[in-house]
């Protein structure tokens, strides 16, 4: 076992100190250290973005990514995307719009999906399809997850949401 | 929520606020103190023979625990379940241990497992695990593998084919005949309908934990089937029933993979057992690729006849299903148990004649997936109604439209031996038509032919049936019945404790919206759980399109039943005589005078809290139905696809997609698109992406999702939907299933489409780029 590293990175607003192993990914101290278990593990090819997160406000899949190069950063995970009680309007489309079923690729797509609307607040259909198309769902068919995300442009326009320690 | 009518209505699910905020537990979630973790050593062979396994170094790593072989499990762990051994399965032919002895027959074949302090250790132990193998040919190509000299996966049997049916043709050879003199066409084909790995996004994982003091084996896993589980892992651990425990926690989708009864599952298991510590195992992606369940795998000869005028005469189909390397629980029976009955689709065929063979390969066991034989049969009767239409020249949707079963024939008996309920495919056909302005299409279409041009377009239809809602008596091993448990507590509450084990398919909406329909009270008062054995009746699990038709009614008839008692004591409070109580908006009042009322939450009061309920009536408000089917039902619809595939480079893309389809009553016409939408994107996926590929010696070419095509966003066109309703007789609510029936209607249409585009009979699936160039470019 190698010598562990101490990083330091804050994670939805809150700092952690943590001694890790250099090659524990990014995903599984979110999971085990933290207990964050809102980001998912789909597979073992960074294929299916399941485990997106945003680090210092842009969408990573944190399977491809060490704890230890994490160090220092602003993670915000499903968990902080929104004040406790509260939903985020990409949230609010998935409810409203049927954008899940078993819900497992959830957290990752509302968090692509978020990167995608910060990038280009109304994207068009195709777009919205391109800009999932690193996050894998094997229940919806896609349909529902682009009205929810057209449903969530739609809201933002409207008003402006910060969620919690997003960085930048 | 208001209580105006639920059923029928577009409302958000109550399962989504912890699943779009992180909340949800998946098995992965799972921590308990002192828990374990299982890492599984597997054959990177095909089919080999094991001649030692020396596990020393990977005991001496720090922190590991145990390490197990099948030499471990005996006495003590049973075989790997086989709901139905047919043939020589029935004598043990491709049933096995959990893990392998003396022979590893696919890759992935478990050999050992690691038990460790964290997962990272138990992946380092299992490196160190070293297996001396003796590497053998493999037969994966299944018309090979049932040659004479083929490699033999069970030597003592002599050959790979677990069972054969080659009836007489004797009688339906005379039908063709007769066909052929009298003007009309005979069409051969041979058709696969490709394996495929259902790869649902979260992949099994099983938490067991095993108490000293009470002897109790509890086990989380990521299933369909908590009953049957809790059932099979007892049998096969030697424990009572009531010393098992099962929780099926949040689960990321199943579709057919897992409803089953996995080595792992009873592995973990009995390391729980045996080291008085939990004992946790989460597959990977790559493991998941290579030894859950896959799905399909048939190929299928057909001979199809017709008068000239379009009508099918006869029908013979011989099925070759490759079972993969074991049987788990229904993989020999998936095809000739649910696909055969339905080999005459939508049509009122008068001659059919079915034969098969069951083939043992290298390859991991095929089983249930979305369809499970129902989407292979549905493909022989579209293509060969497909093929008929090409022969005569006519429209493939007259040709449909001439030999459909026809409204007035239901309950329709088929040749191929299921009892239709109800429908009429002529509406959906005119429905999807209509939608899919299909005569402009193939006008554009000859436009298009003439003029030459880039793209050649193509129009596939697809009228498919299907048959699900399981079951009636006898239709399997067990009465495939489902419970429901419902209590009124004296809140007003309604807790309802169910056997189905919904995974996304949002029961706990669709149940809530039954019962707040049935009491008129808030949707929001319902509460729907299910999973637990503990908490649960005896149920049997949600696969075959059977949790709204079969659970939904167990729902049902228990809210009759309190509402029948409710009335009772609302009788008595009124002082009126029961058949004079109306129920209507949550209150129960005399028929005639409203005024005189008492609330649904009075009732639920008097009947909980008891003193001032009537002597005559036992005290409380809670029932459990078991309730049975006495028969399936059979869903059914139109799809139409239309294709464009470019000439340079062979690209296919799916420009319209309509569906229209029937499942009877809806009960959440938006979770029933929901269903649809995802049931096309994997029928989609089989004809246009996925395939499983195995290299002749058995090593899996498709181990990753690098080289597994999913289907993506961007990849999948958007959807046209619309419906029909026809009610079904079977059951109280009129619900037939919709889970899989997109699926189903999928796949063939999209072929027929590329068919058509292509101007050839037939392609096999999948439709990439290579395969499709070539074929335009031959010509």
């Amino acid at each position: 076992m190698a010598m562990k590293r101490e990083i330091s990175v804050t994670v939805n607003g809150q700092q952690h100190h943590s001694s890790v192993e250099p090659r524990m990914l990014l995903v599984h101290y979110l999971r085990e250290e933290l207990d964050l278990t809102g980001t998912h593990i789909g597979c073992d090819t960074s294929q299916c973005g399941a485990c997106t997160v945003l680090v210092n406000g842009e969408s990573v899949k944190a399977c491809t990514v060490f704890a230890v190069q994490a160090d220092g950063s602003e993670i915000t995970t499903i968990e902080g995307l929104a004040p406790e009680g509260s939903l985020h309007p990409i949230q609010e489309g998935f409810w409203e719009k049927h954008g899940l079923q078993c819900g497992f690729c959830t957290p990752g797509m509302i968090m692509t999906a978020y990167n995608l609307l910060k990038n280009n607040p109304h994207p068009t259909e195709a777009e919205i399809r391109e800009a999932l198309k690193g996050n894998i769902c094997r229940c919806t068919g896609y349909q529902n997850i682009v009205r929810a995300v057209q449903f969530a442009a739609e809201r933002m326009s409207e008003t402006v949401s910060e969620p919690v320690g997003a960085g930048e | 929520m208001g209580i105006a009518a639920m059923l029928g209505t577009p409302i958000k699910r109550r399962e989504d606020p912890r699943l779009i905020t992180g909340q949800a537990t998946y098995v992965d979630d799972i921590k308990l103190h002192g828990m374990l973790h299982m890492s599984v050593v597997r054959s990177p062979y095909g089919h080999a023979r094991i001649n030692s396994i020396n596990t020393e170094a990977a005991r001496k790593l720090p922190g590991v625990v145990a390490v197990y072989t099948a030499e471990d499990l005996k006495g003590t762990v049973g075989v790997v379940p086989v709901a139905v051994p047919v043939g020589h399965i029935a004598e043990g032919m491709g049933v096995r241990m959990p893990l392998a002895e003396g022979k590893v027959r696919f890759y992935g074949d478990p050999v050992a497992v690691v038990i460790a302090d964290d997962r990272y250790t138990a992946r380092d132990a299992r490196d160190l695990i070293d297996v001396d193998y003796e590497p053998l040919a493999a037969a994966i190509d299944i018309e090979k593998a049932m040659q004479p000299g083929a490699p033999l996966l069970y030597e003592e049997f002599g050959t790979n084919v677990a069972l054969s049916s080659h009836p007489s043709s004797e009688d339906i050879d005379k039908v063709i005949e007769q066909t052929k003199a009298d003007g009309g066409v005979v069409i051969k084909s041979r058709f696969v309908n490709q394996r495929l790995a259902p790869a649902p996004m979260e992949t099994r994982g099983v938490v067991a934990q095993f108490t000293k003091s009470d002897k109790k084996l509890t086990v989380w896993s990521s299933s369909q089937i908590p009953h049957l589980l809790r059932n099979l892992l007892a049998s096969q651990l030697g424990l009572p029933q009531h010393q098992v425990h099962v929780i099926v926690p949040e689960v990321g989708g199943g579709f057919g993979c897992k409803l089953n009864v996995y080595p792992e599952e009873m592995v973990a298991s009995f390391a729980a057992m045996k080291l008085g510590h939990p004992v946790k195992w989460i597959e990977d992606r790559s493991e998941n690729l290579a030894v859950t369940i896959h799905g399909r795998d048939q190929v299928d000869y057909i001979e199809v006849a017709a008068t000239k005028e379009g009508k099918v005469t006869a029908l013979k189909i011989h099925g070759i299903s490759d079972l993969g390397a074991y049987s788990q629980i229904f993989t020999d029976v998936i095809m000739i148990a649910f696909g055969f009955p339905v080999s005459c689709g939508a049509y009122d065929i008068p001659n059919l004649l079915l034969s098969f063979d069951l083939v043992f390969t290298n390859k991991v066991p095929t089983d249930a997936y979305r369809g499970a034989g129902r989407p292979e049969a549905t493909y022989v009767a579209e293509r060969a109604i497909d093929l008929v239409a090409r022969e005569l020249g006519k429209d493939p949707a007259e040709v449909r439209r001439l030999n459909f079963v026809q409204p007035d024939q239901f309950p329709y008996k088929s040749a191929a031996g299921a009892v239709y309920d109800t429908g009429n495919y002529e509406a959906a056909l005119d429905k999807a038509l209509e939608i899919a302005g299909y005569t402009e299409l193939r006008a554009e279409q000859a436009r298009r032919r003439a003029n030459g041009g880039n793209k050649l377009m193509g129009i596939g239809l697809s009228s498919y049936i299907e048959i699900c809602g399981f079951g009636p008596k006898g239709s399997a091993p067990v009465g495939l019945y489902e419970s429901a448990r419902m209590r009124v507590e004296q809140s007003g509450t309604v807790m309802v404790y169910s056997g189905s084990s919904p995974h996304g398919q949002g029961e706990e909406t669709t149940f809530a919206q039954i019962v707040a329909e049935e009491f008129g009270i808030p949707v929001d008062q319902v509460i729907i759980a299910h999973g637990d054995t503990d908490s649960t009746p005896e149920g049997r699990g949600t696969y075959g399109s059977r949790t709204t038709a079969v659970g939904g009614s167990a729902v049902y008839t228990a809210a009759q039943r309190l509402k029948e008692k409710m009335k009772q004591i609302a009788s008595h409070m009124l002082e009126a005589s029961a058949e004079d109580i109306t129920l209507e908006d949550g209150k129960f009042s005399v028929t005639g005078s409203p005024q005189k009322s008492v609330t649904f939450g009075e009732v639920a009061l008097t009947a909980n809290l008891s003193n001032t309920l009537h002597s005559s009536i036992e005290p409380g408000l809670e029932t459990t139905v078991f309730w049975e089917p006495e028969a399936c039902v059979f869903p059914f619809g139109t799809h139409i696809c239309v294709v464009e595939v470019d000439k340079d480079t062979g690209e296919a893309e799916i420009v319209r997609y309509i569906a229209v389809d029937d499942c009877g009553r809806q009960l959440n016409p938006m979770l029933v698109e929901g269903q649809v939408h995802g049931g096309i994107a994997q029928g989609v996926g089989q004809a246009m992406f996925e395939g499983v590929e195995y290299a002749e010696d058995g090593q899996l070419l498709t181990s990753s999702l690098m080289d597994y095509a999913m289907p993506l966003a961007y990849s999948l066109p958007s959807y046209e939907l619309d419906s029909t309703v026809t009610l079904t007789t079977v059951n109280p609510l009129g619900v037939k299933g919709v889970g899989e029936a997109g699926t189903i209607g999928s796949t063939p249409a999209v072929s027929n489409a590329i068919a058509d585009a292509l101007g050839v009979a037939h392609l096999d699936m999948p439709y990439k780029s290579e395969k499709l160039w070539k074929v335009i470019h031959k010509q």
